[in-house]
């Protein structure tokens, strides 16, 4: 599903080990490289992603406890710098930033000239610890920016330049349910490095595997020693312990009839009473790509600007055309949601929109479960 | 060349604390390219001077509490070309509806020694409720980089962008953390119109709502949850019953939970 637009795959992924240490100096060989290094830290509660300094900034020893419209940060008894799953934060905010200024005008006499574009900024990023739900929906926001006719610049050149180091689940959340939408928990392809964080005794180590011809580049300067059978037995072992903790399934077989085949069910009267048309929902969930535009002007009427920001699906305005808003009960927006991201997305783009990450059923603010609302509609009908 | 006349701006107050129209002076870096922008015509916050209307743009700060008050807003309506609301007092009554829930004369009779000098009608009421309106821009205060789009838009024949939508979006937008999901800390954010930038959640506080009910708000919803998280009736009532108090939604859902 990943899109292919940086150095292709490598045919078998040579697998290596690295200790903390090496950890540090892939971050350092990043950083030397030009990347800005992004990825997980613990701040205001939770652990969501930012600039990170060091090691030191990852959310050692800390974890997350999961359910519908909670998060709960908690101390693990242990020193995982890995061991959570996701949070609040995902990676879109980098490839497809909230804000962004398209272009300017300047009145020039009785004409005007555009300004722009922006120089490029600093937007050579290294990912660090993407999950595989992860990798699968920068793959979906691939082939939504980038893989047709029509090409988002921005989109393209920061994710051209992204490095990718994913990493393996050791366990799922309460919200979790990449099991059951086959996006998880183990990262197949579309990243440069994949580690395996194995929790020993002394220190955690990491089992590497390289996934491109960048990736093997940066290993060049990392120390590290062969893989042994036991740490690859090891690292196998991480990866089921994350398939069997899944908190949550969702049942996919003919779902792409199940919610177009009913629009009139009670159940969307029903989830409409609860749902707040907040859109925590489209801005949480990582393959939400809707955006507008703003056009505005300084007092002076001599200087314009057009930006672009995030939009959802659940705003008013989202659905206005001349003459009035199209969807205007929670309803028919919910319904319109919940039918594109699991249906209707395989007849626009090929596959289905949802990862299974979780994150809109832990950020609703009164925990509605995309899960259960299909179960529920499935379930009347059996 | 003829330059064109500027625009006459006026300020007018009425039963409010001047924070609104102070956001305007607040402007600082933008203020001088207003007053190049429009001639500023009444503004007692910022000068004595006052010149004569018809003005092309009046805003409105304040609720309306008084007989007299009642009449002065007509007048300024008649000499108004356009009339924009701003802040909570003028386009919900302000935290001095929370008079409309009582009886007003008992208020007055304990406070003022002399009660039968106090003229004071028994509701505050928006600006809207009086005379038409062709803008209301929300807050307790208002922000001031909304008050200068909407003068912008105003001066150049536009839209403003002050969006409906849910405190929500920008605290997502500009990437701080739920404080009701992950601190279980009660927050009127879903239901609440955005303009702040999310300025409380991004101090891990809750929503006080001071920018008025979204455009489609399910309080009830949202009610039920603060109840899961452990606030009672009485603290609905208090939630809901802030600076918008008297707005629609807010008031509906204040009074289902009152304790009769």
């Amino acid at each position: 599903m990943t899109s292919q637009i940086k150095s292709p795959p490598l045919k078998n992924c040579p697998k290596t080990v690295i200790d903390r240490a090496g950890l540090d100096c892939l971050f350092d060989s990043l950083r030397v490289r030009g990347f800005t290094v992004v990825g997980p830290t613990v701040r205001d509660g939770a652990i969501i992603y930012d600039n990170l300094g060091s090691t030191n900034d990852l959310p050692m020893g800390w974890t997350d406890e999961q359910e519908a419209g909670s998060y709960r940060l908690k101390k693990r008894s242990d020193k995982a710098l890995f061991g959570y799953t996701v949070g609040p934060h995902s990676w879109k905010k980098y490839l497809f930033p909230p804000r962004q200024r398209l272009w300017m005008a300047k009145r020039q006499g009785r004409s005007f000239s555009i300004e722009n574009n922006d120089p490029p900024e600093n937007s050579k990023f290294a990912f660090i610890g993407v999950r595989s739900c992860e990798l699968h929906a920068i793959g979906i926001q691939d082939r939504v920016f980038i893989g047709d006719k029509f090409i988002d610049p921005v989109y393209k050149s920061r994710r051209e330049q992204a490095f990718i180091v994913a990493v393996n689940c050791g366990q799922a959340g309460g919200a979790c349910f990449c099991a059951s939408m086959n996006t998880g928990p183990k990262a197949e392809s579309g990243f440069d490095l994949a580690l395996t964080e194995i929790l020993n005794r002394k220190s955690p180590y990491f089992v590497v595997e390289v996934g491109s011809a960048a990736g093997a580049e940066v290993m060049g300067d990392i120390p590290q020693r062969q893989l042994a059978e036991k740490d690859e037995q090891a690292a196998e072992a991480v990866v089921a312990g994350a398939t069997s903790q899944m908190g949550r399934a969702m049942e996919v077989e003919g779902i792409r009839e199940l919610l177009p085949d009913n629009p009139d069910h009670p159940r969307w009267e029903e989830v409409a009473k609860r749902c707040l048309s907040c859109a925590n929902c489209t801005m949480a969930c990582p393959t939400c790509f809707c955006s507008t535009v703003e056009d505005t002007t300084d007092l002076t009427g001599d200087h314009a600007e057009r930006w672009k920001r995030w939009d959802s699906c659940f705003t008013m305005d989202f659905s206005y055309i001349h003459g009035g808003f199209v969807r205007q009960e929670t309803k028919s927006r919910y319904r319109h949601w919940i039918t594109h991201k699991l249906s209707t997305w395989h007849n626009q783009f090929g596959s289905s929109g949802c990862v299974g990450c979780g994150r809109c059923i832990t950020w609703c603010p009164v925990g509605i479960d995309i899960t259960e609302e299909v179960g529920a509609i499935r379930a009347s009908l059996s | 060349m003829v330059q064109p006349r500027k625009p006459k701006l006026a300020v007018w107050k009425f039963a409010s604390c001047d924070g609104c129209q102070l956001s305007l002076l607040d402007c600082e870096d933008e203020l001088l390219a207003v007053a190049g922008a429009v001639d500023i015509a009444n503004f007692p916050e910022a000068s004595r001077a006052v010149a004569k209307g018809p003005y092309d743009l009046s805003l409105v700060e304040g609720s309306i509490t008084t007989p007299h008050d009642a009449e002065r807003i007509h007048k300024i309506r008649r000499n108004s070309k356009y009339l924009i609301t701003i802040g909570a007092c003028a386009t919900a009554g302000g935290i001095q509806a929370l008079r409309n829930f009582q009886d007003v004369r008992e208020f007055i009779s304990i406070v003022y020694a002399h009660p039968e000098y106090i003229e004071s009608l028994k509701k505050s009421t928006p600006i809207a409720e009086h005379v038409f309106v062709d803008f209301e821009l929300r807050g307790c205060p208002i922000n001031k980089m909304q008050l200068v789009e909407v003068i912008s838009a105003f001066l150049n024949g536009r839209n403003p962008n002050t969006p409906r939508h849910s405190v929500c979006m920008e605290c997502k937008m500009r990437g701080a953390v739920c404080v009701m999901t992950a601190r279980g800390i009660p927050c009127l954010g879903p239901v609440t119109q955005a303009g702040c930038g999310a300025l409380c959640p991004a101090y891990n506080r809750g929503c006080y709502g001071c920018f008025g009910p979204m455009e489609t708000p399910n309080t009830p919803s949202l009610s039920k949850w603060w109840k899961k998280l452990g606030a009672n009736d009485p603290d609905l009532v208090r939630a809901f019953r802030g600076f918008n108090a008297y707005a629609e939604e807010f008031r509906r859902e204040s009074e289902a939970h009152e304790v009769r």
